[in-house]
């Protein structure tokens, strides 16, 4: 095979499907999803894939790409494509709508499973809460907050792979912030939703969603931050 | 799920990091005793000789014998879990079963050893 040419192959269907293979010319500074972008609009239009910004912001574009989640629009295929061959999955661990689209539901329904939503206590006519940006709890905070939804380390963790009721590091990451704001009131409510195996303590810390987040955080590390809490919390006697 | 299986789940984790702290002590005591002794060549009357009617030994090994009997069983229910289709209930009975047995056998050989020596 030429090098102006790549072999892209894609899944297409859905949890029944089958790969199909395509010759995609081959580009300088060409990103995955440009390869997936050409073949929808030059070979085969019934492809179905899902994207936004094209430009590492909104996170929309990941998929499976020769078997690692990526978020395709920032993954080139000069590093990605081993003998200039390219194979495109759906993202692992959600199911297949068809070809590279997947439902996202399962992954953000565990977010407000994990109680992700903020909960102030304060009014309008309260003061604004004064926080140091050195507070431990703010870093603590801060340290996971850019966490965008893309859903990279969902497809990436194994154990939801094993146990599809683990709420999983993105889910786990958030309720881990909102732990450490303290404006926020339902602390005891959050620990008791993530608490147990299905939750924080289901987490093996393989890490594979710290080696894959494409915002370089660390989920592991924030849902060892609630092992630690919910620990406290049942030896104090505060979930009951 | 209900706050009362949160926290068996919660103190079932804490046990398993206790037992593995404990664990690591024992283990690292009982490979270097066993790397010691067998320079003057391992036998079954040597290890008698030191163990038995030894009651810092006896003791040692209990607490060996009681930490595995924690700390196995609640990761072979997470691998259970994890790794087969077996339910709850079912894999509950079988790594209590296997608690019990672990319990048993070590408590059991801890005590043979202490019997078998001293005057």
């Amino acid at each position: 095979m030429a090098n102006d040419h790549i072999t892209v192959s894609i899944w297409r269907g859905d949890a029944d499907g089958d790969y199909q293979t395509y010759q995609v010319p081959r580009l300088e500074s060409q990103t995955v999803l440009d390869v997936v972008t050409y073949i929808q609009r030059e070979i085969d239009p019934t492809l179905s894939y899902r994207f936004a910004c094209r430009v590492g912001v909104c996170g929309s574009c990941a998929m499976t790409v020769n078997g690692k989640a990526r978020w395709t629009c920032r993954t080139h295929v000069s590093r990605v494509a081993e003998q200039g061959e390219l194979t495109l999955d759906p993202l692992r661990n959600m199911p297949v709508v068809k070809d590279l689209v997947v439902d996202m539901a399962v992954f953000f329904d565990k977010w407000a499973k994990a109680k992700g939503a903020f909960e102030g206590g304060a009014t309008r006519d309260d003061a604004l809460a004064a926080i140091s940006p050195e507070d431990p709890k703010r870093q603590q905070a801060s340290a996971g907050i850019e966490c965008i939804g893309c859903g990279v380390c969902h497809a990436t963790c194994d154990v939801i792979d094993w146990n599809a009721d683990y709420l999983g590091p993105a889910a786990l990451n958030r309720a881990w912030t909102l732990i450490n704001d303290v404006r926020d009131v339902s602390r005891i409510e959050r620990l008791q939703a993530v608490a147990g195996d299905n939750g924080c303590l289901g987490c093996h810390s393989q890490q594979g969603c710290v080696e894959r987040c494409p915002k370089f955080l660390n989920p592991t590390a924030s849902i060892a931050g609630l092992k630690r809490e919910t620990v406290k919390a049942v030896l104090k006697g505060e979930l009951s | 799920m209900t706050a009362s299986a949160l926290r068996t789940e919660t103190w079932l984790w804490f046990a398993q990091r206790i037992s593995a702290l404990v664990l690591a002590v024992c283990v690292i005591v009982h490979i270097a005793t066993l790397i010691f002794a067998v320079q003057g060549g391992l036998s079954a009357e040597e290890i008698i000789d030191r163990i038995g009617g030894n009651a810092l030994w006896l003791g040692f090994y209990l607490v060996f014998a009681i930490s595995v009997a924690v700390h196995a069983p609640i990761g072979l229910k997470t691998i259970l879990r994890e790794m087969t289709p077996l339910t709850t209930e079912r894999i509950n009975l079988l790594v209590s079963l296997f608690a019990i047995l672990v319990f048993v056998l070590g408590v059991r050989a801890a005590f043979g050893f202490y019997g078998l020596g001293g005057e």
